[in-house]
């Protein structure tokens, strides 16, 4: 366990977070690993903490982690959804924050389709909040389940050689990812078609590379991104079997990469689009094991917050 | 008529007359009739003592949202035309895109007599292109012109119709209206919401790319080559769109440009270090800084015709949603004159003279409208300057019924000390 004394009431980007910083909730999420193997998969740690999901944007995974994770800690939670969201119909955000204020809860995970809404909430209300997702900005808990993942496997991140691939202009996992594994030392390249490319990709900190064979070669890791289908209507990909052709991964062409290398995707997956079925279900696949984590880390994130909302603090 | 006001011994800069030095202004009527050292004033007259200010031709801004009719709850014609006289701008020209659309001579004359009941400043009402900014549909210009409406444009929205464009641009040529361009290809534009570049991919959000305003402005300039017609870019944001306009100068186009005071002080970076704060929220977006170098550039060598504030009104209500959707624009009224003072002047990037011709002279130009000068025979229109005055921008302390400006807190020297229209000193509450 590392020494780090934490301190911060939120967690709203990998970007403020300091390398310290993300080696604890690593260390700290080891210990949440074990819960899950348990008869009886609880623990007392939260218990009369609420915890408020807030979920502007559809989401499956990301929601039912973060509900398993509360629930797996005792804390009453409740889901806010709505997909067409109060605030396109004109309530402001400071509204719905006096309205979630007027809850008290201890924590908020929000998801929002606008990047640094949540850094908005985080000055407005005194609970904790949780990035559960801005836009394509950051996806904080992703990144670090993914590190955590890679560590897990690889005994270590630093040195390591890691591809991202994929639609990555309008990827928050891929801007979180980038930020937190060059905090932990890897070497990152990011790599897709250029239509799924920002401008001045290299402004987000990794190595640019526009095919999949020279993204992979000799990759340590290789994270395949969800192809967004309805981007075809934008132009960013003619069809999808081009897509595939060009940009899927395949066992052939895993032959390039590192000999031990494993696969990862944040979910859910398009087969036969960015990834071919051998490769999601072959023995590199680590796709199911990063579902797993994803409570581990997310009960982490959850007990580290309330412990410094609280005023407790935690070692 | 006011009575006759005369001002002593302040330093007069007025480019038109080549003139920067103590003088006296004698204002009769309404009309400057004279303007030189030490003159005889008639008995009657008001003696105002302005020594140590500066007396420059009344300002003019010539691209401002009032939102009156319509949204009000952002701002009437009475509380803009405040907002002019507070910073120093003795009179404006204001954008169409009001509810309704000023598409019709019925509009133009409310909004001449909703300024002339205000009093506090001239209001030149610009007619839209199109019925309904729909682009479509021609409006009446020769109509709208008799109204007193001084130009036209379908500001907010560019005339995306190549053919539409074309004919409004020959058929402006009967009235003499300059067809006030927003210049922006809406499909390059997307959803974007900041300038696309390293700052937008870093924060994962939608981009506008420079070529968006660039690719309009060469369609817009090969349509004022091939018609003759009188083409004014509004908010100019880029090098490229700059480049373009000193291409079809060069080759003796009719054409002329304004640019932004925040185009000229801000650039994406401020957009990343605000955190994505709605008051750095605009269309154009706040472009790179060799952009922004380049704006600065050709205002100092006169590419670049008119500063102008694209003041854009917007309830707090409405700047409290996030930044994307929040709405774009940001009050400059009260700020235009002393951030260009301070950062332009001020720095030595122009002086003082050229600053009073890019937000005086120059646009009164454009418009064909009088004004910009104190020669005798020209409007009593005074825009007093202090240039010592350091002020800290205070939006709580704006005429204006908004409060959107990324310029808050900012600490400026060279500030407005009072305006005079038609000889009538303004008063502000």
């Amino acid at each position: 366990m590392s020494e780090h004394k934490w301190q911060r009431g939120d967690l709203l980007g990998v970007a403020e977070l300091s390398t310290a910083e993300v080696v604890h909730i690593l260390d700290t999420a080891e210990s949440f690993v074990e819960v899950a193997t348990r008869p009886i998969k609880k623990v007392p740690t939260l218990r009369g903490k609420t915890v408020i999901n807030l979920f502007f944007e559809a989401s499956t995974r990301t929601r039912s982690s973060f509900e398993i994770a509360e629930k797996r800690l005792s804390a009453d939670n409740i889901n806010f959804s709505t997909s067409g969201s109060s605030l396109s119909k004109g309530e402001t955000l400071l509204d719905t924050t006096r309205n979630l204020e007027a809850m008290a809860p201890d924590l908020v995970v929000i998801r929002h389709a606008h990047p640094r809404v949540p850094h908005g909430l985080a000055e407005r209300v005194g609970a904790g909040v949780i990035n559960a997702g801005d836009g394509a900005h950051e996806h904080p808990t992703q990144a670090l389940l993914d590190a955590f993942t890679i560590r897990r496997h690889k005994g270590r991140v630093e040195g390591l050689r890691v591809a991202i691939v994929g639609d990555v202009a309008h990827s928050r996992v891929v801007r979180s990812n980038v930020l937190c594994l060059s905090k932990l030392g890897a070497e990152v390249t990011i790599a897709g078609p250029r239509t799924m490319m920002p401008e001045q990709p290299e402004a987000l900190g990794a190595r640019v590379a526009y095919s999949l064979e020279e993204a992979i070669a000799g990759a340590d890791v290789i994270m395949m991104l969800r192809v967004q289908l309805e981007r075809q209507a934008r132009a960013s990909f003619p069809s999808e079997r081009e897509y595939f052709e060009f940009f899927g991964l395949t066992a052939g062409r895993l032959q390039a990469a590192a000999d031990d290398v494993i696969i990862m995707h944040p979910g859910p997956m398009n087969r036969g689009i960015e990834i071919a079925s051998e490769v999601a279900d072959g023995p590199w696949s680590v796709i199911l094991e990063q579902v797993a984590n994803g409570v581990a880390v997310r009960m982490a994130v959850l007990y580290l917050l309330a412990g410094v909302q609280s005023g407790e603090g935690s070692a | 008529m006011s009575a006759a006001l005369v001002l002593r011994g302040g330093r007069v800069v007025d480019p038109s007359q080549g003139l920067d030095g103590t003088a006296d202004v004698l204002i009769e009527d309404g009309a400057v009739t004279a303007c030189g050292a030490g003159l005889e004033a008639p008995e009657e007259a008001r003696r105002m003592d302005v020594s140590g200010l500066v007396v420059v031709p009344g300002l003019i801004d010539m691209h401002v949202h009032l939102r009156e009719p319509g949204q009000e709850y952002k701002e009437t014609i009475e509380s803009g035309t405040c907002a002019a006289a507070a910073g120093g701008f003795t009179a404006v020209a204001c954008m169409p895109n009001t509810e309704p659309v000023n598409d019709d001579p019925s509009i133009t004359e409310f909004i001449l007599a909703q300024a002339a009941r205000a009093g506090r400043a001239r209001v030149y009402p610009i007619s839209a292109v199109t019925r309904g900014l729909e682009g479509r549909e021609l409006t009446e210009f020769g109509a709208q012109r008799r109204a007193g409406a001084v130009a036209v444009s379908d500001d907010g929205r560019p005339v995306w119709n190549a053919a539409l464009m074309r004919q409004a641009l020959r058929y402006a040529r009967h009235f003499d209206l300059p067809v006030i361009q927003h210049a922006e290809e809406l499909e390059l534009s997307g959803d974007g919401v900041m300038h696309e570049g390293a700052f937008s991919t870093r924060l994962g959000v939608e981009g506008i790319p420079g070529a968006a305003d660039d690719a309009m402005v060469a369609r817009d300039l090969i349509l004022t080559a091939d018609t003759g017609g009188r083409y004014h870019l509004a908010h100019m944001s880029t090098a490229r769109s700059l480049e373009l306009i000193r291409g079809a100068k060069e080759a003796g186009r009719r054409v002329t440009s304004e640019v932004s005071a925040h185009h000229l002080l801000l650039t994406d970076e401020d957009v990343y270090d605000s955190g994505l704060d709605p008051d750095f929220k605009m269309h154009p977006p706040l472009r790179r800084a060799d952009d922004r170098d380049a704006l600065v550039a050709g205002i100092a060598d006169g590419s670049i015709d008119a500063i102008a504030s694209d003041h854009a009104p917007h309830h707090p209500d409405e700047k409290e949603l996030d930044f994307v959707a929040a709405p774009n624009g940001i009050v400059g009224l009260e700020t235009t004159l002393s951030l260009c003072m301070d950062r332009l002047v001020g720095k030595g990037v122009i002086d003082l003279p050229r600053l009073v011709d890019l937000l005086s002279a120059s646009p009164a130009r454009i418009l064909g409208v009088p004004g910009g000068s104190l020669a005798p025979g020209s409007p009593g229109d005074v825009t007093l300057i202090d240039l010592d005055r350091e002020v800290a921008v205070d939006p709580a302390a704006f005429q204006s019924r908004s409060r959107n400006t990324p310029f808050a807190g900012w600490t400026l020297r060279g500030a407005p000390a009072g305006t005079i229209v038609g000889g009538r000193v303004i008063e502000v509450p």
